[in-house]
């Protein structure tokens, strides 16, 4: 029986769905011109979460629901982030919706239901809360794929979005199966138990094949990526940068989850594939950036590359690997969104702002706003003090102590192919002359213009001094 | 006597037309719904031989989280589909190729 312990743990979510439940309500019954009492609302409903993930903190793990649910440091920092990315997102889109006829409700309310659908999978300690967290995650993202009903692009992108998505929730379904019919539970808890001796290991094996196919799709991890370009292009860009943001993290969430809680002693089988599907990422992943002429596209590209990155930390398979992928996936989702956040300042009615000759000569028209684009470009590259450095020095590190020396040698010849193209970004900006007969009007929301500032001067921040970020995520996993 | 070896041939069989009717299929998107489904059931009957066979109910309970879930993605999909035909007047996959590069 649940009691009330139980539902204490389990708060944040539930004050999340009863909010987002009356958001919905509430966009029924306000009219359109009021709709920014729902835009201030949701960003007050988002960051309350934050205040009641952070505030109810247990200092042990803890479990409710007969271990159902896991409420540990893990998750506590990936709430964290996903929500703050959350609300970034929230700030960064009004304008852009605004513009578009697309400032509506469903926005806010997928979104924070989608969000919900992280907390869920983060919190996971049941293959079934695994499967509802990520079906909750990815349904709601469909739907938000498809927002702007119009555009042939948007829908395209939603129905290739939707039946990758589908295939890859049914590899990991039938990778799950397996897994249940060679240990006969499906506690993640027990699972790492009972893995070690049962009593059909290739059943187990070939399960977590169809796993890590699964995460692989999830993550959007080369060769099972092909989904992430179209939707990334396809989709809305407010729609693009809450995609590139939270999920990444609920990602790196269901891999720590399904591979270290539940199949950790099966290892030194998973460390041989991810590293197969982390080498094949960063090579294609930058190769195929390079020859990109739209922005969001390249950083979908970009996006492929960095999730081999954080796979190089998950091969590591120790505490160590799991704090630098940890550090990885909150530094991308960061960089994604200040990059994202530079494209939406941008954009106006009847102009994306998404090809790369579209930011020739920035500096000329606003020197702010290209610098900021540097930051993020030279973060995501990592140039040196910036965030993406360090994140990406944690992960080679996280590689060479695992003793796979040869895979962080790939990492750091693929960082420098890297460099390329968002250089290319940088130079377009800053030598380039602007185009002829075009003009640069920054959106004149100063809540995006101050979080958007905020955000890529904390990826300064947060380069020339991430020690206390480091701590948080090593303390999280304790060996 | 069917043995659980059946069942598992039997849903890995389900599970190779699913993904076949998935990459063969040329045509039609309605198409893809129906391998996506296939797949699910495939799924299914796995959890199912194996929870009989093995004594434990948890598995069958996962079954009804599985076709809960898989209502509510083939709504979603059938309304994405929806939107699909009304901006380009057609469900045939070879001509969704807006999107490349």
């Amino acid at each position: 029986m649940p009691n009330l312990t139980d539902l204490l743990i389990l708060l944040p979510e539930l004050y999340l769905t009863a909010a987002a439940c009356l958001l919905l309500l509430l966009d029924a019954f306000i009219r359109p011109e009021q709709r920014n009492v729902l835009h201030w609302l949701s960003l007050a409903v988002v960051l309350v979460a934050i205040y009641l993930v952070v505030a109810n903190q247990p200092p042990f793990p803890v479990t409710a629901y007969g271990g159902m649910f896991v409420r540990d440091g893990v998750a506590e920092i990936l709430k964290v982030f996903a929500l703050l990315c959350t609300a970034l997102v929230f700030v960064y889109a009004r304008p852009y919706l605004a513009d578009r006829k697309l400032y509506v409700g469903e926005f806010y309310t997928l979104a924070i239901f989608a969000t919900l659908g992280v907390m869920l999978l983060v919190s996971a300690g049941n293959l079934v809360m695994v499967y509802l967290g990520l079906e909750l995650l990815t349904l709601s993202s469909y739907a938000l794929v498809a927002l702007n009903r119009d555009s042939a692009q948007s829908s395209e992108a939603a129905i290739k979005y939707f039946v990758l998505g589908a295939l890859a929730s049914g590899m990991l379904l039938y990778g799950m199966s397996m897994v249940y019919g060679a240990t006969g539970t499906l506690a993640l808890a027990q699972l790492h138990g009972a893995a070690a001796h049962t009593a059909m290991p290739n059943l187990l094996v070939f399960g977590l094949i169809f796993v890590i196919v699964g995460i692989g799709f999830k993550l959007g991890a080369a060769p099972f990526h092909m989904w992430i370009p179209d939707v990334y292009q396809g989709s809305p860009t407010a729609v693009t940068v809450f995609i590139g943001s939270a999920p990444k993290l609920a990602a790196f969430g269901m891999a720590y989850r399904l591979l270290e809680t539940g199949l950790g002693d099966l290892a030194p089988h998973w460390q041989q594939m991810l590293a197969a599907l982390a080498v094949l990422s960063l090579a294609i992943g930058n190769l195929v950036a390079i020859v990109q002429s739209n922005l969001k596209r390249l950083l979908a590209y970009s996006t492929i590359s960095h999730m081999g990155y954080l796979l190089l930390g998950l091969v590591n398979a120790g505490p160590e690997g799991y704090a630098a992928a940890m550090f990885y996936a909150i530094s991308y989702a960061l960089m994604s969104t200040a990059a994202f956040g530079v494209i939406l300042a941008l954009a106006r009615a009847g102009f994306e702002c998404e090809e790369i000759d579209d930011f020739k000569g920035l500096n000329q028209r606003s020197p702010w706003l290209a610098f900021l684009m540097m930051l993020a470009m030279f973060s995501l590259a990592g140039v040196p003090p910036l965030f993406g450095f360090f994140a990406k020095l944690l992960v080679l590190q996280a590689a060479i102590h695992a003793g796979m020396l040869w895979l962080a040698i790939v990492g750091a010849v693929f960082a420098i192919v890297g460099l390329y193209y968002y250089l290319r970004v940088v130079k377009v900006m800053y030598f380039d002359k602007p185009v002829e007969g075009s003009e640069v009007r920054v959106q004149p929301d100063a809540g995006l213009r101050v979080l958007l500032s905020v955000n890529a001067l904390v990826l300064l921040a947060l380069g020339l001094y991430w020690g206390p970020l480091l701590g948080w995520c090593r303390a999280a996993f304790p060996g | 006597m069917i043995t659980l070896s059946h069942y598992i041939v039997f849903g890995a069989v389900l599970f190779c037309i699913a993904v076949a009717g998935l990459f063969i299929n040329r045509k039609n998107v309605i198409v893809l719904l129906m391998a996506i489904e296939l797949m699910l059931l495939a799924v299914n009957t796995n959890f199912v031989a194996f929870s009989r066979f093995l004594g434990d109910v948890s598995g069958q309970v996962f079954v009804f989280f599985i076709l809960t879930v898989a209502a509510a993605e083939s709504a979603i999909g059938l309304a994405i589909l929806v939107l699909l035909f009304r901006n380009r007047d057609t469900i045939n996959i070879a001509e969704i190729d807006d999107l490349k590069g």
